[in-house]
């Protein structure tokens, strides 16, 4: 059986050609896209502000429109309703209620008598109140954990390879993060908590594919001394080419997957952590190589002291 | 490489099986099959989440001041008891005003006997050397007891863990469900139940306080000044349960709900419904003497601070039980008398958090969820088997290994499955497929350098090995911050994340190993088809 090779034997691509233009791309695309999601913000879940999400399924097609009065007329304040899978699902997202924690749970119970009157047949599927405490919880643990899985990561790194290794990881998660929370701010969707742990998925792919790139250069930087840095790391990323591409294809072919005929309460997920994969993919290696290169990383950087003073020419 | 101990695969064939053996009753759960699986062998099964399930998520947070509130009314019960002992000290304007219960010593000479029986009231708190109560004398005639810091924590905690019992028996007083009731943090409670549609007969039932006490009526208060709120010493102004006005009431508690062993609702001769409570001995006795007492007064039956009734006491109740009257409907007789026989909660719970999923949506999204990660194995299967031959044999079926062993983990330490965790369960499976496709990569090339066959295999695990170590150990990180910090379905992500480390480097790197080993063994080929 001839085997599949997705990629040549023994290429020979000059990626670190590119090191400059990859650079102005990436640094203006990680700008725009902080600056996009400052100016437009995310649009953050009930997990996240508080607030009511009912989800409902009609026996019959439903006017959004009447819907929309319908619960408009009940004065809730400003609810916001959309289609949620099926054409016959919909959500119903309703602000924190004035009244404080207290008040929120009549309200949904008023909402669901409404709908179950008017619309014959039509079943709540599921409710989720979130307080203003809690959703400050959430998100205030989500953010520190996001924070503290990069740093701790960064530091594992530094300590298995070179400082300079920790930061051009950190570099590259911070704008692998910067991308998704762009793309998350452009779509509009619905960022919840589990779109947390999409975030943190990336940020272990990312690093998967970085250490697996970093650990190359480490082997290489410890075989061949004499080699200079840009042609070095281009040998590096030419030899695990193929192990990138089979990798991320095999990834992506299962997130498509999930994210084609998954579940719908897991397609924010999902398709967070396939563009993290394409990102991260990128980042590992424009984001995470180059970086090396302008902090000075060099041939002798793993050698222990005394192997380098043996290797300096004797002076005296 | 091929210095392989037959002990050794030995061991690395009991994990598997081990592993098979428990995963296996969580995949027949529910099918004809679940009911014959034998009963000597282990019953691990694991546990869907409440978005898997259906059912209800509720977090309560208890209030703090009703929680100072209920403390302080307790305190006034357990002083005005502790002092009746001694008639000589006779004390007046009680008052819980700034969080501190003061009184007034009538007898200046007595103050010191009623400052050594408030000691006596007072405990201290286990190991912090302080007391629960602080104890002090103002202008030689007033005693103040203001709580302790120390005290007010232990307090708190105390009445958590009561709070939490409590709540128990009231949403399961049989004892028979699969719920679960936990304390989180300092001042909450968690609770799931699964399968239960509506909420918000829940929150009803864990709403009441019920904090039912037994007072009398003071019929010596001016009808006028009660409904302006004014009340004589020694006596409180109320509101009515039904809203239909005030009453005022001595501020002693003559029975408390505290001494209840049962609750029934029931009827009363004119087919309203009620409530029969059932006392202990102690409180039988004391509901006895009491109603002997006063009769032909009335007594006012209190719910958490509002009069239920204010029946007249025609005669004597001796055998220890009576009924509660008051506006009630079947529905509200019912939940009120399975809050009382479970118990008042110590402090007022609110909730802070719900979520309720019905069952069909559960279902639903197993069923797409099952379905998704067959095909996404499947695909991911021929992909290897196409890309690597007799090697992408082995990485399969070291994949279909590795997903039975992290069911049975997750089986025997009874986790939680959360669509999340379906999600973590798909990640790991491309973390083990990565480790496969390292190896085999670094094989390749290795061979491509010109080494020997098992120089090339053996380079290739070695080489391999690290790159895939320290990836691992990155998910670890980021894993383990996620089961720390996530809530509810994050945590059931990072759950299968970090089992899954684990298994699919043992299965990607230690069997697939084995299974190579054996064949080079076995067959001793003299060239390699990767």
């Amino acid at each position: 059986m001839k085997l599949l090779k997705l990629v040549p034997e023994n290429t020979n691509l000059d990626f670190m050609r590119w090191r400059n233009v990859a650079l102005v791309l990436s640094l203006i695309a990680t700008v725009t896209s902080i600056s996009y999601t400052v100016y437009r913000g995310l649009n953050l879940g009930v997990d996240f502000v508080g607030g009511q999400l009912i989800r409902v399924s009609f026996a019959q097609q439903v006017d959004v429109e009447q819907l929309r009065s319908k619960v408009d007329s009940m004065h809730l304040g400003e609810a916001s309703i959309t289609q949620f899978g099926g054409p016959k699902t919909f959500q119903i997202r309703l602000p924190k209620p004035p009244g404080g924690d207290a008040a929120a749970n009549s309200v949904a119970t008023k909402v669901k008598q409404e709908v179950e009157k008017d619309y014959p047949g039509a079943k709540i599927e599921s409710v989720d109140t979130v307080s203003g405490k809690v959703s400050e919880e959430l998100a205030d643990n989500s953010a520190i954990a996001i924070a503290l899985a990069m740093l701790g990561i960064a530091i594992y790194i530094w300590f298995r390879f070179e400082w300079q290794f920790g930061v051009g990881a950190l570099l590259t998660l911070a704008h692998d993060i910067a991308m998704t929370l762009g793309f998350f701010a452009f779509t509009r969707l619905q960022v919840d908590l589990n779109v947390v742990a999409a975030f943190l998925t990336i940020v272990g792919y990312s690093l998967n594919d970085t250490v697996v790139i970093y650990d190359r250069i480490r082997e290489d930087l410890r075989k061949y001394r004499k080699m200079a840095i840009l042609p070095l790391i281009n040998l590096s990323l030419n030899e695990t080419l193929a192990r990138t591409v089979v990798t991320s294809l095999t990834v992506l072919l299962a997130l498509g997957v999930l994210m084609l005929i998954g579940p719908e309460v897991i397609f924010g997920l999902a398709i967070a952590i396939f563009l993290g994969v394409l990102i991260g993919t990128y980042s590992s290696i424009y984001i995470s190589a180059p970086v090396l290169v302008w902090l000075g990383v060099k041939p002798d950087s793993f050698l222990k002291p005394e192997e380098k003073d043996a290797a300096q020419p004797e002076t005296a | 490489m091929l210095d392989f101990p037959k002990w050794k695969v030995w061991l690395i064939g009991i994990v598997i099986a081990i592993g098979v053996l428990l995963s296996i009753p969580s995949l027949i759960a529910g099918t004809p099959l679940g009911a014959s699986w034998p009963k000597w062998l282990p019953q691990y099964r694991i546990s869907l989440g409440l978005d898997l399930a259906g059912g209800s998520h509720l977090l309560l947070e208890a209030d703090a001041a009703d929680a100072q509130k209920q403390r302080l009314q307790g305190m006034e019960d357990s002083v005005q008891t502790e002092l009746r002992r001694d008639p000589a000290i006779d004390i007046g304007d009680i008052s819980t005003q700034g969080g501190r219960l003061s009184f007034l010593v009538r007898d200046p000479t007595k103050i010191d006997a009623a400052v050594e029986r408030m000691r006596d009231l007072t405990k201290p708190v286990a190991l912090t050397g302080n007391r629960d109560w602080d104890v002090q004398v103002v202008d030689s005639t007033r005693v103040v007891l203001t709580p302790t810091p120390t005290g007010t924590i232990k307090a708190m905690k105390d009445a958590m863990s009561v709070a939490r019992d409590v709540v128990r028996r009231r949403i399961d007083p049989g004892g028979t469900k699969e719920i679960t009731v936990v304390t989180e943090g300092s001042n909450r409670v968690l609770v799931e139940v699964p399968g239960v549609e509506n909420p918000d007969a829940l929150k009803k039932l864990i709403g009441q306080t019920a904090r039912l006490e037994f007072k009398l009526v003071d019929q010596s208060a001016n009808p006028q000044d009660v409904q302006q709120g004014r009340a004589p010493a020694g006596s409180q102004v109320l509101p009515m349960a039904d809203g239909s006005g005030f009453i005022a009431v001595k501020r002693r508690v003559m029975v408390s709900g505290d001494q209840l062993v049962d609750a029934k609702q029931s009827f009363d001769q004119d087919g309203r419904p009620d409530i029969d409570i059932t006392f202990n001995t102690a409180g039988a006795r004391r509901f006895g003497r009491v109603t002997q007492e006063n009769v032909n007064k009335p007594f006012a039956i209190i719910l958490d601070d509002k009069v239920l009734s204010a029946p007249n006491i025609n005669e004597p109740i001796l055998g220890g039980r009576a009924q509660i009257s008051g506006s009630f409907t079947v529905q509200s007789a019912h939940d009120l008398a399975v809050s009382l026989a479970s118990g008042k909660l110590p402090v007022k719970l609110n909730v802070i958090e719900e979520r309720s999923i019905g069952p069909d949506l559960g279902k639903d999204s197993i069923h797409k969820g099952v379905i998704a990660s067959a095909v996404s194995i499947a695909l991911v299967v021929v992909f290897m088997l196409v890309t690597y031959g007799r090697f992408g044999v082995y990485a399969n079926i070291a994949l279909v290994v590795n997903a039975f062993l992290i069911l049975g983990i997750m089986a025997m330490f009874n986790a939680t499955l959360t669509l999340p965790g379906i999600a973590g369960f798909i990640l790991t499976i491309g973390a083990a497929v990565d480790a496969n496709v390292l190896i085999n990569e670094r094989i390749r090339e290795e061979i491509r350098r010109g080494r020997r066959l098992l120089d090339a295999v053996e380079t290739g695990y070695k080489e391999a090995f690290r790159a895939i170590f320290d990836a691992n150990v990155t998910h670890v990180i980021s894993a383990a911050i996620m089961a720390y910090f996530g809530s509810g379905p994050v945590r059931g992500f990072a759950v299968v994340l970090l089992i899954g480390v684990v298994t699919s480097v043992f299965t990607a790197v230690y069997f697939t190993r084995m299974l190579v080993a054996l064949w080079i063994r076995r067959t001793r080929p003299r060239e390699l088809h990767i």
